[in-house]
């Protein structure tokens, strides 16, 4: 059977030291791997940050990304989300043209999706909007009609369901 | 006590039982220097050239197995050890390459000398340090070593700020070194870890039920030191073994059971064995492209227990069937806990067979050639020796004809393929081992590259010799341009070169030059009685000689090149019954092989 090319949304946690990012960013650039997305931010212990990264690949792509991760010194986990149930958000600020005469309309648009307008001018609407990666398409492509005129994402942050945790009391993945 | 950040290096130094530093001085190192100055314990070594300085370590390292050290200052003198340091990356070398930086105050500013020197050799190092406080000195001094020499070894940077190494602060070694390194987020497999039984056993079964295996040994046996284990395995089954370039000497290359380096330029009997094998047992060795050739067509017949410390090298290039992470002398002794005795099997005959077929000759016809000057070096010096090469045809040559007979015996720059990297090796090689010799093998290009280190070997008194492979011209790059370029030599003719014996002259040493086999062998000879400084050996062979066997790059041993000569070679050497190098091994084999057969085998000889 032909592996297929695949999204997968991986979490790295790494020790909080500079250069940390640059190391892992650079360890997909030379390997060749795919960076589809990457969020950074500190976690609820400040030595400690957490990246999440979407890569596309198949699985023994995603198999080298994991080990190669596993070899850098300061990381000290990767979890791999492809295979457990977890959520994943991203969130979306989107500066979309709004003159008087669509307003209603857009804003109909933004309460279905569950969004919500965050500054307003007399010719556009901020809005922000969280939900999957789909989601945050779906609602971009409706917008597009109005004329967009910048776009910000996030980028994915996943967390496993239920009591399962990415922490260091973990098993790792390799 | 208060001490300087530069007294504090060298009191980590010294826990960490260094006893040479390779460097060159400069404007960011000049507290280190200073107090070089007053230490007496450590012998600093001052190189020509900072890559010098790097492969030194690396030599040093790949000579005795301990951490090799280099230093250099910011800069220039840190990008110079750039090369060297990705040289030992690739061979997973274990080295700690110490760099001097500007000031932290003007860190990121571009102050002179400044280069970005951990951000550099971030793809390169194993892992680096930019130590920004006195205080931190010794932990990432100590985290250095300990990563360097743990897990899969490797080179480790540590940049240190003038003002770091400058600044004083209170430090006892005795009581501030860390006696014990721990990183949480770095849990290599050591030696004594574990092993899962269940693969163990699995391994074991695979090998039981093999018909034809081959053992497939490569640089992490030597790294871990597991000759005893590897020969022990390979007598206990009678599975003929086969080493990579970096996997010379795991196995000596005398016993009866080695069947020389495989790959691109291995012997053809080697690569038949492993394309026909059923069962090849993989032991610290990665799959390199320079082994495989084409990985879909690579020993497509056979199961594959793959054995590495590095998790990640399990799947990279070739999924096995048996994946063992771990320290190869544990896991080759937790092995032969469950695997069986094997006889001598009629598969191992074909092999023999092949070697038969295809044996490693040159002609006998009075020219001097590369293949005959490195028998004469290994008849000269025996086994004591240590070799190390360049990178090129020489390379190859001395890698088919050099008979490696224990780990840190043979130096050589696999991964990166490094020009330039014999001499200093060999300069490394000499000061970790003053009661060895060591011979460096290298070509009319690889020498022009680091010519200036025989002034520190003249220096420092090392009578080191470098067998000047000399084709007039970048002999690997033309045999490509011949056979795959329609013989477009471009840019490889090298009739212009200094006069290598004056030139060894001029920096203090000895020098010969030999055309003929007579001639070498009174080099050679002459050049064992020099005790106190470098000679140099130009031996001057055809301009077209080529490397054989040939499988070309990322094909099968289908499409495997033999010398077209072999069968004539072949009948002069029986038409004139001379000695030749062949007809010794078969001696030797055919007493093994009535050993085993006699029921005796498994003894160690």
């Amino acid at each position: 059977m032909a592996q297929l090319q695949q999204q997968h949304t991986i979490t790295v946690l790494v020790e909080n030291h500079p250069g940390v990012l640059a190391r892992t960013a650079g360890l997909f650039a030379r390997r060749g791997f795919n960076i589809e997305s990457l969020s950074v931010s500190v976690t609820d212990k400040p030595e400690i940050s957490r990246m999440t990264i979407v890569v596309g690949g198949d699985h023994r792509v995603l198999e080298q990304i994991t080990k190669q991760l596993n070899k850098l010194v300061e990381v000290i986990k990767v979890v791999d989300y492809t295979e457990t149930a977890a959520v994943e958000r991203e969130m979306a600020l989107i500066k979309v043209n709004a003159e008087a005469n669509v307003r209603t309309e857009i804003m109909q648009i933004v309460d279905i999706f569950r969004g919500r307008i965050i500054d307003m001018s007399d010719k556009t609407f901020i809005i922000e909007v969280t939900g999957s990666t789909d989601k945050l398409d779906k609602i971009t492509d409706l917008l597009a009609a109005y004329g967009i005129r910048e776009l910000v994402r996030t980028g994915v942050i996943a967390m496993a369901r239920g009591a399962k945790t990415a922490n260091r009391a973990g098993r790792d993945v390799d | 006590m208060k001490l300087s950040g530069a007294e504090i290096m060298l009191e980590c130094l010294r826990q960490e039982q260094v006893s040479h530093i390779f460097g060159y001085p400069g404007g960011a190192v000049l507290p280190i220097y200073d107090a070089i100055f007053d230490c007496k314990d450590i012998q600093h070594v001052l190189v020509r050239h900072e890559q010098g300085a790097a492969h030194m370590a690396d030599g040093f390292a790949r000579s005795t197995g301990k951490v090799g050290v280099c230093l250099a200052t910011s800069g220039p003198g840190a990008t110079n050890l750039v090369t060297g340091i990705a040289t030992a990356y690739m061979d997973s070398i274990p080295m700690v390459a110490i760099t001097g930086q500007v000031r932290t105050a003007v860190i990121g500013k571009d102050a002179f000398q400044e280069a970005d020197i951990t951000g550099i050799t971030m793809p390169i190092t194993k892992h680096n340090f930019l130590v920004k406080r006195t205080e931190d000195l010794a932990e990432a001094i100590a985290q250095a070593f300990f990563l360097a020499r743990t897990g899969r070894p490797g080179p480790v940077l540590v940049d240190i700020p003038l003002d770091v190494s400058r600044n004083k602060i209170e430090f006892n070694a005795e009581k501030d070194y860390p006696r014990q390194v721990f990183i949480p987020s770095y849990k290599p497999a050591g030696p004594g870890a574990r092993v899962p039984e269940l693969q163990l056993k699995k391994a074991a079964q695979l090998i039981a039920e093999a018909k034809r295996p081959v053992l497939y040994v490569g640089g992490g046996a030597v790294l871990s030191d597991a000759q005893q284990e590897v020969t022990e395995l390979a007598e206990r089954t009678n599975i003929l073994t086969t080493t990579t370039l970096l996997g010379k000497g795991a196995i000596d290359e005398t016993h009866p059971l080695s069947i020389g380096m495989l790959g691109m330029h291995g012997t053809a009997y080697a690569n038949h064995a492993v394309n026909e094998s059923d069962l090849l047992i993989a032991v610290g060795a990665r799959f390199d492209d320079r082994v495989t050739g084409n990985p879909d067509k690579f020993a497509t017949k056979a199961k594959i227990i793959h054995i590495d410390i590095d998790p990640a090298e399990i799947g990279k290039v070739i999924q096995p069937d048996v994946p063992i992470v771990g320290d190869v002398k544990t896991v080759l002794r937790e092995l032969l806990k469950f695997v069986e005795p094997r006889d001598w099997t009629p598969w191992n005959d074909q092999i023999v067979e092949w070697k038969r077929t295809f044996p490693l000759i040159y002609p006998r016809d009075g020219k001097l050639y590369a293949e005959y000057a490195i028998e004469q070096i290994s008849e000269v010096f025996g086994e004591e020796c240590i070799m190390t090469t360049d990178v090129g045809q020489h390379q190859m040559w001395a890698a088919q004809y050099f008979k490696s007979r224990r780990p840190y015996q043979w130096v050589t720059s696999g991964g990166l393929g490094t020009m330039g990297f014999g001499l200093p090796a060999a300069v490394g090689a000499a000061f970790a081992n003053p009661d060895k010799r060591v011979i460096c093998i290298s070509g009319d290009g690889s020498f022009q590259m680091m010519t200036q280190e025989l002034m520190t070997a003249t220096v420092y008194g090392r009578n080191v010799i470098t067998v000047v492979v000399n084709n007039h011209s970048l002999g690997m790059v033309r045999q490509w341009q011949e056979m795959f370029y329609s013989e477009r030599y471009s840019q490889v003719d090298l009739q212009a070169s200094p006069n290598f014996v004056q030139l060894v002259e001029a920096y203090g040493g000895v020098g010969f030059r030999a055309t003929t086999p007579a001639e070498f062998d009174e080099a050679i000879r002459n050049a064992k009685a020099v005790t106190d400084r470098p000679v140099v050996i130009d031996c001057v062979i055809p301009t077209s000689e080529k490397v054989y066997p040939m499988i070309p790059s990322g094909q099968s041993i289908a499409e495997m090149m033999i010398r077209q000569d072999l069968e004539q070679l072949k009948a002069d050497v029986h038409a004139d019954g001379a000695e030749w190098s062949f007809s010794k091994e078969e001696e030797v084999l055919k007493q093994y092989v009535e050993l085993v057969q006699s029921g005796k085998s498994g003894t160690p000889q």
